[in-house]
């Protein structure tokens, strides 16, 4: 019995991927972190790469392109082991793909190994991924982690008067990133970086963490994301925290904000910077918004659509486009995809989108401070919009290589 | 104890003096050389309460794990998703009545039925049979994980702490002199506290339920040879299905503490049946006392890690891990 219906499950299959290659379908693979402490993220960037796919439609001519989602767990081998399933298994022609900083630096170096395919980051933000030995078949439509913290140096040394800060971070190349933005404008601006603090990422007891904070700073900087950020945010206010706060991109954004219970109160009145704000009043960023809050109940998705969300729908809208500029004609290992994807300019809801030479995005960011809105919800507020910020934050690039990669200890607190 | 001591006089001097050791760092004001050498003593002092509060988790999670080991040799996969239903229920209850109590209640209740159901659905159809056992627990473990998912969905759910829980309370433990000579006092997460004391408060239970009463007999001639137990007519599909329901229930109310003061998200399954996976391996499986000590060494390591060596933190529980596994495979109280 068993067997007769294992054979017929394999003969339908069988039939049906037949059945598939007929239609002529375009296969874009698309990973998210859907388990381990990143989930909400994951989830709310497939929701962002579903809004794009309602507005654009998955038409290309007279083909289809067809999505396949892989979970993975923002560690960097469960990305390579998505990636590789989704090509070897599913086929896919196309990468949507991937969402956390360490994945990204690995999903890089596996796209050189498949030159013959193309890779469209979808929202990881390590530095390294697309500035140092970048692969060209590897396209990011978002900043990395360092243009998102521009402005907040600045906005907390000159307009809140901090003057001396301490960090805390998850430990992993996109908060590095983030926290080399945050150092090098708040150090240049003449502010000091007193201690930084990593902890692993997945961490869930923070309150030794919390004991060790210093006491003489003006403000603390959290680099933390996911459940990792809610567990911080929970045991500083059961040790009775006081201090003022600075977030980094995915700690005041709407996956912490809209957490069950009250932890995320203690971020009311922090500071933070990231490439969107949920209260811009940009026409495009609205329509954007109202897309998203339309096409899912409101149990099923965020008052407003987090970062992820953003970079998703960003990411798959320019592939659509891509794809239809280019006919959907993959021929000859991609090449009118790939120029197609390079030159595109891309009128993004968090303000114009286009690509430097390493194929890395040039954007807007947003400075912002978390309010509540009367009802309950916690939202960022735009303080300040920054337009095209670059990869090399300004600098020179010439300067800015001597700088060093993001790590733990990089950048030193001095003006460069 | 003094028989310990006739034993291994060495050893014992050697605990005698950590302890004493122990003792001073907590209770003494430290001498300025040594804040300089390991920092100050709030921190010292915080990473060792959260490292005991922590074991109190995890003992929580491992006791009930290793109960049910113990006495039907069941390696029960699925404990960490009975914590992570255990959080969820205490989450809806606590919000829905307000009271932070009685989500405790019907944690306990509503997990410990759910493990009434497996014990009597799944592990009597395989008794004996531990590779069966492991798989099917495995695979409902991924089921469990996945129908959580589709009903709480993948956000962050953290339990209200009640009010008069909230806030840090002062410890009489001094932690430094001001230079006019007025101590600072260790202040300390109250909610932390009243966890700690509860879960002292379940263990002992625990223990005098297994030492002095009848049932309790019953269960502990269950772990020695429950071939016996039977034959003198004891009903001992009922001792299982109560031993399942009350480790099931543990993890329940395991639940809502960790949904307390951590919080509670899909993830959380895998990493406490890892957490005590590892206790009992350090304490010895199927021992409370066993779980206890090594809920407390596990929590202690990784908050003195996460303070002192935070690179290296995550490799310290597994390297305690190894060591007893090299030199004590049995666990460090097991009887045999």
């Amino acid at each position: 019995m068993f067997r007769s219906c294992a054979g017929l499950v394999a003969l339908s299959s069988l039939l049906l991927s037949g059945a598939a290659i007929a239609q002529e379908k375009i296969k874009v693979g698309v990973t998210a972190t859907l388990e381990g402490t990143y989930t909400v993220l994951g989830e709310d960037g497939i929701r962002g790469h579903q809004t794009a796919i309602n507005t654009l439609g998955k038409k290309v001519g007279d083909k289809e392109i067809e999505f396949i989602i892989a979970s993975t767990d923002a560690t960097p081998d469960s990305a390579i082991r998505a990636v590789r399933k989704l090509i070897e298994q599913d086929k896919v022609q196309i990468l949507l793909s991937p969402l956390s900083g360490d994945e990204g630096i690995a999903v890089k170096n596996f796209a050189k190994t498949r030159p013959e395919l193309t890779f469209v980051n979808a929202a990881s933000g390590a530095q390294e991924t697309t500035y140092v030995d970048p692969a060209p078949n590897f396209y990011r439509y978002n900043m990395d982690g360092a243009q998102w913290q521009v402005g907040l140096g600045k906005y907390a040394y000159e307009t809140k008067g901090y003057k001396k800060i301490a960090t805390v971070g998850d430990d992993y190349s996109f908060i590095y990133t983030q926290v080399f933005g945050l150092v090098l404008e708040f150090c240049g601006a003449g502010g000091q970086v007193t201690n930084r603090q990593w902890v692993p990422l997945g961490t869930k007891d923070f309150a030794s963490v919390i004991a060790a904070l210093p006491d003489d700073v003006d403000a603390i900087y959290l680099g933390l994301g996911g459940a990792d950020a809610v567990n911080f945010l929970n045991q500083y206010q059961q040790a009775g925290g006081k201090a003022h706060l600075m977030g980094g991109s995915i700690m005041v954004d709407q996956t912490i904000l809209s957490a069950k219970g009250n932890a995320k109160n203690a971020l009311i009145g922090t500071i933070a910077a990231s490439g969107q704000a949920d209260t811009w009043e940009d026409p495009g960023w609205q329509k954007f918004v109202k897309a998203y809050q339309d096409a899912f109940p409101p149990n099923k998705r965020f008052p407003s659509p987090s970062l992820l969300a953003t970079n998703y729908y960003n990411s798959t809208m320019a592939l659509i486009l891509a794809l239809r500029q280019a006919n959907g004609d993959l021929s000859n290992n991609q090449a009118k995809l790939r120029e197609a994807l390079a030159k595109i300019e891309l009128d993004a809801p968090n303000g114009k989108i286009k690509l430097d030479s390493n194929r890395q995005a040039i954007g807007t960011n947003f400075v912002t401070e978390v309010v509540d809105d009367g009802k309950g919800a916690l939202f960022s507020k735009v303080v300040k919009v920054i337009p095209n910020v670059n990869q090399t934050l300004g600098y020179d690039p010439a300067v800015f290589a001597k700088i060093g990669v993001p790590s733990r200890t990089v950048p030193e607190c001095k003006k460069y | 104890m003094t028989r310990f001591i006739e034993r291994h006089p060495a050893w014992a001097l050697i605990l005698l003096i950590a302890v004493a050791v122990m003792l001073w760092l907590v209770l003494a004001v430290w001498p300025p050389g040594l804040e300089e050498a390991i920092g100050r003593k709030r921190v010292f002092l915080n990473a060792v309460f959260n490292g005991i509060t922590l074991g109190s988790l995890y003992f929580l999670v491992a006791s009930g794990f290793t109960l049910i080991f113990g006495l039907m040799r069941n390696v029960n996969l699925a404990h960490g998703s009975l914590y992570l239903f255990g959080g969820y229920i205490g989450y809806a209850i606590s919000t829905w009545t307000g009271s932070w109590v009685l989500g405790f209640i019907v944690a306990f209740i509503g997990v410990a039925l759910v493990g009434v159901v497996l014990q009597i659905v799944v592990f009597r159809r395989m008794e004996g049979e531990d590779l069966r056992q492991t798989m099917v627990t495995i695979g409902l473990s991924i089921v469990f994980a996945d129908l959580m998912l589709w009903v709480f969905g993948g956000d962050f759910y953290q339990i209200q702490t009640p009010n008069w829980l909230v806030g840090p309370i002062e410890l009489p433990l001094v932690t430094a002199v001001k230079s006019s000579g007025e101590a600072v006092y260790l202040r300390y997460p109250m909610v932390r506290l009243v966890i700690f004391v509860a879960a002292v408060v379940i263990g002992i239970a625990m223990w005098l339920a297994l030492n002095r009463t009848r049932v309790g007999m019953m269960v502990r001639a269950g772990v020695d040879d429950r071939d016996m137990l039977a034959a003198t007519g004891v009903p001992i599909q009922l001792v299982f299905v109560a031993v399942f329901a009350l480790g099931a229930g543990l993890a329940g109310i395991a639940g809502v503490v960790g949904g307390t003061f951590q919080s509670i998200s899909p993830g959380e399954d895998t990493r406490f049946l890892l957490a005590s996976l590892v206790v009992v391996i350090v304490g010895g499986m199927g021992s409370i006392p066993g779980a206890a000590l090594g809920a407390v060494i596990i929590g202690l390591a990784e908050q003195l890690g996460s303070v002192y060596i935070p690179t290296y933190a995550i490799v310290v529980t597994f390297l305690i891990m190894v060591l007893v596994l090299a030199l004590r495979p049995q666990g460090l109280l097991a009887r045999r």
